[in-house]
């Protein structure tokens, strides 16, 4: 069983690129488990056709304590026989999200969910490791290959360079490693150079370029994937190369991140980013004039 | 100031600097340095610190100190009887501090008075949802089965603070919606190096939320006072209050020992702050002196020669009425204290003590020793800051140890070197000490005993000292090593 969690920028598309995967490595005959560990529990939809699953937060509310659940009724079995849990957690601003992942993920160990016959578990991560909670997925033990998905946008690589920091951070203790960048097109100027360019840096590959297409949303609107909603689709055939290429992924490294000035560097070369003029900082429009 | 100058007998201040020399060599040289400034022999003369105090605790020593959740709940909030106290977060932090430092209450239970646990336990879904809305249901419950409570105490566990809980908000809404004062104290055990920070912590909540809001019913009186860091251990209050009273005074409201919120709440209209225990309330002392011109006075009730000495500087503030009764007073207790003194001295006359308690006691109990004809040979406090220690050091005889936060390694160590005839300290050192062979005497909780304030106390303080050296016990143990 492979352990794999997903990370990236929040609103980069990491949920609809992990369950998009997920369902091509399920049609590639894989057994897979999908681990959603962010509040809002969007993890899965497009797996179950559902709005929302129970999560496993929701239903310790509702019983009292995380002793009185069931396997049963937090895991759902969904398209290609993908089974389905999300952690879940309180709405923005109060509580502690974080550990309600690590409530989640211990419940799902102590129960028995990581069972032998599985290929694969994903855990499809919110936006950044903000704190030990959603760290928990590639902690001793769990996840040991780390996907971040970005795009050409400068805050999206920012972010990809700042998860790479924490990634070195737990691979110097344990056995995580970075297995590579996702990027999902966003259609920026010169998109695949300037990620090929950052996996080098970073010392992994961009182990795909998921071109930009609507039919992902068209699927999404009607809660598939687009692997289920129109398997002919090219962008269906995107997907199954990407789930293809993960199965098939031997290069996990210890990531090199970069300094933020080399960053900087990286974005003025693709002319993402003007050379810094330090004669104006800092100086207000009337003091200038 | 130098005839006042006491030496003990083979303790010199060379004497003293070798033990703690020989004390700290064993540390690695990081521990060594962190814990030097902390130990130290006394200068008297001086009238000043000999250490260094209010720091983190070196990792890896064993320290006597609690938290403050401890100073908030077990100090100051809790002592209040007729105030709902909610110990905000898991259980386990309600429930060892229920009880356990014998704050004694008068009224009844669940009608006058409220020492009961009550906790919102926290569980696993209260961390990751908040646990607002279990503390606002907690809050109308409380207060739906006791009607009467004149308020609610929210004490903030260490979750409370890590999750960013607003309690703050819900006390607020609350408040209103049952028309009660609820005081939210963010007194997270995390905060600060000690139960210290705890004190501060709920001093201030006193101040924003309850200080002035309301009156005494009676008109005022030049007589009027209230009588702070008096927590009634042992049923100390009921000592010392009768005892004002009896020198003519009005003692109006008590912090918070056997506390009544609506009292506290009118101290701002006394004339005077009377007050005990210094390090857990200077703060509202400063506080009642700056906002409403109130002045404050440091006693010592402890003993009849410090009782002696405090009543008469008491009563120099007052008229010629209360210096006669002050003297009537004196007059009348000096002669039954001698008795008790002819009775116990002879066999505690020269007996040594050692002492380590919270943030007064250290220096407050020493003349309560010495009436008994007893030497502090050492002495140091859990959580004091550097002004007790400069009101330390003119109490302790001149090149005594003094000890900041000491380790368990520290003080054994010191009380082999000093061999003490007694040590008071707290339930942690207690059995250390004995099977040492040490007498010992809890000097946090007076041992399940009390009082031990005020005339009253003095009796009841010195069996229990003479009960604790001379028990015949002790002929009959031997101690292994």
């Amino acid at each position: 069983m492979r352990q794999i969690a997903i990370y990236g920028k929040g609103g980069i598309g990491k949920s609809t690129t992990t369950q998009n995967t997920v369902a091509g490595l399920a049609s590639l005959g894989k057994k897979v488990m999908i681990v959603g560990c962010d509040p809002k529990a969007d993890s899965t939809r497009l797996i179950l056709h559902a709005k929302a699953q129970n999560t496993v937060m929701d239903l310790v509310r509702e019983l009292g304590t995380v002793e009185d659940l069931e396997l049963q009724d937090v895991m759902k079995i969904g398209y290609g026989d993908i089974k389905c849990v999300e952690s879940g957690g309180p709405e923005p601003g109060v509580g502690c999200a974080g550990r309600g992942v690590i409530t989640a993920i211990n419940f799902l160990e102590e129960n028995g969910a990581y069972t032998s016959d599985l290929d694969f578990v994903f855990y499809d991560v919110l936006g950044d490791v903000v704190c030990g909670g959603f760290a928990m997925p590639i902690r001793e033990g769990k996840a040991e290959e780390i996907y971040i998905v970005t795009s050409g946008e400068m805050m999206a690589m920012y972010a990809a360079n700042n998860i790479s920091k924490g990634i070195l951070k737990y691979a110097s203790s344990g056995k995580v490693r970075l297995a590579g960048l996702i990027c999902n097109a966003r259609k920026t100027d010169m998109e695949f150079e300037l990620i090929s360019e950052l996996a080098r840096r970073l010392g992994t590959q961009m182990i795909h370029f998921v071109p930009r297409d609507n039919q992902v949303q068209r699927a999404e609107l009607r809660r598939m994937t687009v692997i289920e909603y129109s398997p002919e689709h090219p962008q269906a055939k995107e997907y199954l190369t990407l789930a293809q290429k993960i199965a098939d992924n031997k290069m996990l490294v210890v990531p090199t991140p970069l300094e933020m000035e080399e960053l900087e560097e990286l974005l003025m070369k693709f002319g993402i980013m003007e050379e810094e003029d330090e004669s104006i900082v800092g100086i207000a429009e009337q003091a200038a004039a | 100031m130098s005839d006042n100058i006491r030496k003990i007998d083979g303790i010199t201040k060379e004497s003293t600097e070798a033990l703690i020399a020989e004390t700290l060599s064993v540390y690695p040289e990081k521990a060594r340095k962190k814990r030097a400034p902390h130990l130290g022999a006394n200068d008297q003369a001086s009238g000043s610190a000999c250490v260094k105090s209010n720091k983190k605790t070196v990792p890896g020593v064993m320290s006597a100190r609690g938290c403050a959740y401890a100073g908030a709940k077990g100090v100051v909030w809790g002592p209040i009887r007729d105030m709902v106290h909610v110990s905000h977060g898991p259980v386990g932090c309600g429930w060892y501090s229920w009880g356990t430092r014998r704050n004694m209450m008068s009224g009844i239970t669940g009608v006058t008075s409220f020492p009961m646990q009550f906790t919102s336990d926290f569980q696993e879904k209260d961390i990751v949802y908040g646990g607002d809305k279990k503390l606002k249901t907690l809050l109308a419950e409380a207060h739906d089965l006791f009607p009467l409570a004149k308020g609610i105490s929210v004490l903030s566990e260490c979750p409370v603070g890590l999750i960013g809980d607003d309690i703050t908000q819900v006390a607020k809404t609350s408040s209103k919606e049952l028309d009660l004062p609820i005081i939210p104290c963010n007194c997270e055990g995390f905060r600060g190096v000690s139960q210290s920070l705890g004190h501060h912590i709920s001093n201030d909540t006193i101040r924003d939320y309850i200080i002035g809001t309301r009156e005494f019913a009676e008109p005022e009186s030049p007589y009027d006072i209230a009588l702070i860091g008096e927590y009634n251990i042992g049923g100390d209050a009921w000592s010392t209050k009768p005892l004002l009273e009896e020198c003519g005074l009005n003692v109006k409201a008590v912090w918070t020992g056997d506390g009544e919120l609506d009292k506290i709440a009118a101290t701002h209209t006394v004339k005077l702050n009377v007050i005990h225990c210094y390090r857990s309330m200077n703060y509202m002392c400063k506080v009642m002196e700056e906002k409403y011109g109130i002045p404050w006075i440091e006693l010592n009730f402890f003993g009849p020669t410090k009782i002696r000495e405090s009543l008469r500087k008491l009563a120099e503030l007052f008229d010629d009425n209360i210096k006669a009764k002050v003297e009537a007073v004196i007059a009348k207790y000096d002669p039954i204290m001698q008795g008790i003194i002819e009775e116990y001295k002879p066999r505690l006359d020269g007996k040594k003590v050692m002492l380590l308690v919270g943030g007064l006691r250290p220096r407050h109990t020493i003349g309560a020793y010495e009436d008994l004809g007893m030497d502090c040979v050492g002495s140091g406090y859990e959580f004091a800051h550097n002004d007790d220690y400069d009101r330390t050091s003119p109490e302790m005889p001149d090149a005594t140890v003094v000890y900041d936060d000491p380790s368990e390694y520290e003080f054994e160590k010191f009380a082999d070197a000093l061999k003490p005839d007694l040590i008071g300290s707290g339930i942690k050192e207690k059995y250390v000490f004995q099977k040492m062979g040490i007498p010992f005497r809890q000097m946090h909780s007076w041992d399940y005993s009390g009082p031990y304030h005020g005339y009253k106390g003095f009796e009841v303080f010195a069996r229990d000292i003479d009960m604790a050296i001379n028990s015949p016990t002790w002929k009959l143990v031997k101690a292994p090593f």
